[in-house]
Formats: C-alpha cells, sequence, structure tokens
C-alpha cells in the first residue's frame, strides 16, 4: 500500500483522498424511488378511503348519476400521452440532444395541462351541480382521492417547467439528467395511480 | 486496495470528477428504448380501451365479471407500466427498488383489503337507515 502512494506525484497524492463524500452513482434515484413508494402508501390510505365511503352518498346523486365516462376517457388518454412522450424525452436525453428533448417536455406539459384542465372542468361541473365534497361522504373521498391525484400532476408540471428552464439554461448537465430521470419516475407512477383511480372510481362506481 | 481503486475513480480533473463519476455508469442507467416504450404504450392503450368499452358498452350480462375482468385488466396494465414506463427490475440498484416495491405492496393491500373487510362488516352490523332519516342526519 505505501509503495503505491510513493510512486504517485504530489498531485497524484492530493487526489488520493476523497475531498467529498462518494456517493453511490443512484443514490438520488434510489431515494426518489423510496419516496413515491411512501406517496403510494399516500395513496392506499384514500383509495381504502373511497373504497368504504364509496356508497355512502347520503340519500345525494351516485357515480351512476355524476360520472361522465367519455370525459374520464379522454382524460385518461391524455395522461397515457404525455407518458409515452416523456419516455420520447428521456430518449432524447439519452442521445444528449437538448432541443429535442426540450420540445417532448413541452408537449408532456400539455398533455398535463390539458388533464388539469378536464379535470378542473370536471369538479367545477360536480361542484355546481351541487355535487360538492360537502355533499356526501362519497363526494368527500371522490374529491379528496382524484384532487390529491390532480395536485401531484399540477405539481409535476410545475416541476416540468423548471427542469425545462433549468435544461434551456444549462444543457443537459449531469445533475439535470439526474433531475429529469426523477421526474420520469414520478410522471410514470402518477399514471400507475391514475390506472387505479378510471379502475376503481369511474368504471366501478358506475357499475356499482 | 480500497484506495487504490479510488485512484482510478478519480483519474479526471478534480471539475470533472463528478461528471466522471456518474457519466462512466450512464450506460447502465436505465432509459429504457423506443421499442419498449411503444410496446408499453400500445400495451397500454389496449387495457384502457377494454375496460372502457366493457362498462360503457355494457357489454357484459353480468356485473360481477365485468368487476373482475376490469379489476384484472387494472392489475395487467399497473404491471405493464412497472416494466416498460419505469423500467423496474430485480436488479436495479441492487434489488433495493424492487424490495421496496414488495413491501409496499403488501402494505398497500393490507390497508385495501383490511379497510375493506373491517367496515363493511361493521355497516352490516349498523341499524339500518332510509334516506329519509338520512337526509335529517346532522
Amino acid at each position: 500500500m505505501s509503495s503505491l502512494a510513493t510512486t504517485l506525484s504530489p498531485e497524484e497524492r492530493n487526489s488520493f483522498y476523497l475531498r467529498e463524500d462518494h456517493h453511490p452513482e443512484n443514490a438520488t434515484l434510489l431515494g426518489f424511488w423510496l419516496y413515491l413508494m411512501s406517496d403510494c402508501l399516500l395513496f392506499a390510505v384514500l383509495f381504502a378511503a373511497y373504497g368504504v365511503l364509496g356508497g355512502s352518498y347520503a340519500a345525494g346523486p351516485g357515480p351512476k348519476d355524476l360520472f361522465d365516462l367519455p370525459l374520464v376517457a379522454v382524460n385518461t388518454s391524455m395522461l397515457l400521452l404525455s407518458s409515452i412522450t416523456y419516455g420520447f424525452a428521456m430518449l432524447e436525453m439519452a442521445r444528449k440532444r437538448q432541443t429535442a428533448t426540450l420540445v417532448w417536455l413541452g408537449i408532456t406539459g400539455l398533455f398535463g395541462i390539458a388533464f388539469i384542465a378536464l379535470e378542473l372542468y370536471e369538479f367545477h361541473h360536480l361542484i355546481h351541480e351541487g355535487a360538492g365534497p360537502q355533499r356526501s361522504a362519497f363526494l368527500s373521498a371522490f374529491f379528496t382521492l382524484v384532487g390529491t391525484h390532480g395536485l401531484h400532476v399540477t405539481f409535476g408540471i410545475v416541476w416540468l417547467v423548471v427542469l425545462m428552464a433549468q435544461v434551456h439554461r444549462r444543457g443537459l448537465t449531469v445533475p439535470n439528467m439526474r433531475r429529469l430521470a426523477c421526474l420520469s419516475l414520478f410522471w410514470h407512477f402518477l399514471d400507475v395511480v391514475w390506472i387505479g383511480v378510471f379502475t376503481f372510481v369511474y368504471l366501478m362506481g358506475v357499475l356499482r | 486496495m480500497s484506495t487504490a481503486m479510488h485512484k482510478e475513480n478519480e483519474a479526471g480533473s478534480p471539475q470533472v470528477h463528478g461528471h466522471h463519476d456518474t457519466g462512466g455508469h450512464d450506460e447502465q442507467e436505465p432509459h429504457g428504448s423506443f421499442k419498449g416504450y411503444m410496446t408499453g404504450f400500445i400495451l397500454s392503450v389496449v387495457l384502457t380501451a377494454i375496460p372502457f368499452w366493457l362498462v360503457m358498452g355494457d357489454v357484459l350480462p353480468s356485473k360481477q365479471a365485468t368487476v373482475l375482468i376490469i379489476m384484472a385488466l387494472a392489475f395487467v396494465q399497473i404491471l405493464v407500466h412497472m416494466i416498460y414506463f419505469l423500467h423496474m427490475n430485480t436488479s436495479s440498484e441492487g434489488g433495493w427498488n424492487m424490495l421496496a416495491l414488495i413491501f409496499t405492496a403488501v402494505l398497500v393491500v393490507i390497508t385495501l383489503s383490511g379497510s375493506l373487510w373491517v367496515m363493511y362488516h361493521m355497516n352490516e352490523n349498523m341499524m339500518p337507515m332510509d334516506a329519509h332519516e338520512m337526509r335529517q342526519a346532522p
């Protein structure tokens, strides 16, 4: 060991010691994954609450009267399309093509905004009809679950815009690529949660 | 021996150290492929279209069967998203990703089935209340 150290030039010997923490390369992604798993538990609790309260209409309107399935289908396709366009952004990022990455991220953001706009329209329509969150336990649970998901998507869009600005200014640097990979996990995770929402809340609600 | 390995890692100049450290492992990072994303997308479209068609078109006579089928399709679609979009596999992060996922899945199943089971039986044992009484309820 000592023989190795003596063969090094002074400069090399300096670099011998780690001057910063030696991160395992993907620790950020693993940590972010753990956050997503805890977020998953949050949604599990909201799903459980909806499952328990989903039939308590308090003599008010039920899912069959309220849910507009064609609208939900359009909404679902918006989120699914945004997932695939984010995937294309990640592929362009891997090829280090900055402009193409930004274009795909922009398209992803537009699909996300379309999703949120449709959801807000739906909420506005429901509240206007007197089916707001305070109408019944079913509607409270519905607004909490779907609203929490919508809030996640909203923050995802904010994050997306911030990252687009960062990539635009600094380029596809390693930290930016790591951030984009985290947002990719977040964005796809929200799509996974939406599968549960449209199946358990909308489709099974109408079947009820 | 470990110091010698660190020496190799720090071969680059100090400024590019961070780049070198992470950049060197880029190829291992799962970015997926165009084919992978398209496969996932097409499968997802099909797995979304079928349940909507089943419910909106009132295709099956039995509601129970429809519920079971759309739940199974949702489960399959979640797996498709996990594999093709989230790039889950047993080897990433030395298996810690998968371990966390399995642990979470167990908790989710306990939370959902436990809540539904307990609350369903509690509701069964409650005094019945008709719509008129409910409207008067505080």
